[in-house]
């Protein structure tokens, strides 16, 4: 007979087993970062009939990438041995930059992509509208240098800023501070 | 690979849009809280909704004509944004209406007189300047009213508020920075924004005097407050005496009679919808 404290100690372990299979989905637009990394990834439970419930919060409204992102979610769950998975949204708190792990940052810097610096728009009230020029403090992430301009702050996907290197005059991309 | 093979849909990871469009909102707590008026918020929802749906179809219409890429790609993705807010607050308007229709029901099955946008929203983009001054406009009383919701009874709207302030942030500065490149640009680009400046503020009386958002917390007196200041300062900065191309106050906005919150359109709107809509109407049970 299964009591429940055993039931509920195997549970504890397929949370585990979950949520380090939910850990490994690779970002669909940056996939040298898992949602993990990202900050996307807000919470892997199991319910009690074994169904798994994964939380995930967009980066921005409009991001393609949210629905991918379920289905991956769903397919590597489902092969893991859960055959129920749901994946809901949470809006609440929204998602910014800081919410993306440091190891995440040391991933983007390798793959030649400048990780957001810290925010600089304010945490809440009013947003003051900012003339002032784009960050300037941006190292470029193949040789460091602080020498860089932004050139695009609306690159290939919404959440990358394009700049350029003064130094090596390489063209590099920046995850934007949201 | 045959012909079909190119299109047909084998594998739905491989495509972000294989698998259908799912509920924006699925898994967020739906409920409208007690003491809302469900009629107010949905109302709001709806034309917040239709302002950034009208808009993200404006921007788009760029794709391919903008003068440099890095601009394309700018005014692109600044439609993706609106484009996400429009689908999160369509999906709370089918809740709150009590229809619990979904976000295409509203995007692609209804006719012009039913859109609630700001008339500014529809008119045809124009030039590069008056995409740009329309966008700054825009932007500005947007991330205003949004700015007030965050603190909206509905925590989905303030939610949705939250994530909308911080995308907002980016259109504005975008289009402040190009307003000011243009006013301190050449002769040319100067007459055009001065063009574009007087051909706008015969519509700023509907955006200045919306009361749609009023019932949530964002009292319209406060945001036409912060949108003219802040954009007293972008016209500065772009060497314009504000006095010469803003109203005062909302009191002296010029109006052109009706409102787009009442459902009185322009002739503009009506041709952009027949583009819009075209596909999801000659196949209604098609998946996206």
């Amino acid at each position: 007979m299964v009591t429940l404290a055993d039931a509920g100690e195997h549970r504890r372990d397929a949370a585990h087993r979950a949520w380090r299979t939910a850990c490994e989905i690779p970002d669909p637009e940056l996939p040298m970062l898992t949602l993990a990394d990202l900050g996307v990834l807000r919470g892997v439970e199991v319910e009690q009939d074994g169904t798994v419930v994964v939380r995930l919060t967009p980066t921005y409204s409009g991001c393609p990438a949210v629905a991918e992102m379920r289905a991956e979610a769903a397919t590597r769950l489902q092969a893991d041995g859960f055959p129920a998975v749901r994946v809901v949204t949470v809006l609440d708190p929204p998602w910014t930059t800081d919410w993306i792990t440091s190891q995440g940052r040391l991933k983007l810097a390798e793959h030649g992509i400048a990780p957001p610096g810290p925010r600089r728009l304010s945490e809440s009230g009013p947003v003051w509208l900012s003339l002032g020029p784009a960050p300037s403090d941006v190292p470029c992430p193949r040789c460091a240098s602080v020498d860089t301009e932004e050139i695009s702050r609306f690159a290939a996907t919404a959440c990358l800023a394009l700049r350029r290197c003064g130094t090596c005059l390489e063209p590099f991309e920046h995850l934007k501070d949201l | 690979m045959s012909h079909e093979d190119l299109y047909v849909d084998h594998d739905n990871a491989q495509w972000a849009f294989g698998t259908g469009f799912t509920d924006p909102l699925h898994g967020v707590d739906q409920r409208v809280p007690d003491g809302i008026d469900a009629g107010d918020l949905a109302a709001c929802c709806l034309a917040l909704g239709d302002d950034a749906l009208v808009s993200a179809q404006r921007l788009a219409e760029w794709c391919t004509r903008a003068p440099e890429l890095e601009e394309e790609l700018a005014l692109a993705n600044i439609g993706l944004d609106l484009l996400g807010q429009a689908r999160l607050l369509y999906a709370r308007t089918g809740r709150a209406d009590g229809t619990g229709r979904g976000e295409d029901a509203y995007a692609y099955f209804r006719d012009p007189d039913g859109f609630r946008n700001l008339r500014l929203a529809e008119l045809p983009g124009g030039d590069f300047a008056f995409t740009i001054t329309r966008l700054l406009v825009l932007s500005v009383w947007r991330l205003a009213v949004f700015e007030e919701l965050t603190s909206a009874p509905d925590p989905v709207l303030a939610a949705i508020a939250a994530k909308s302030v911080k995308e907002l942030s980016y259109h504005c500065h975008y289009a402040a920075v190009w307003t000011v490149r243009l006013g301190d640009g050449t002769p040319e680009s100067r007459d055009r924004l001065r063009t574009a400046l007087s051909d706008v503020a015969p519509w700023l009386g509907e955006p200045l005097t919306d009361q749609t958002a009023a019932g949530l917390g964002a009292e319209s007196a406060v945001v036409a407050d912060r949108t003219l200041r802040h954009l007293a300062d972008v016209v500065v900065r772009a060497g314009f005496d504000p006095s010469e191309v803003l109203p005062l106050g909302p009191a002296s906005a010029p109006a052109i009679p009706g409102s787009g919150r009442d459902g009185d359109r322009t002739e503009h709107l009506a041709p952009l919808l027949t583009e819009l809509q075209s596909i999801a109407r000659a196949h209604p049970q098609a998946q996206w």
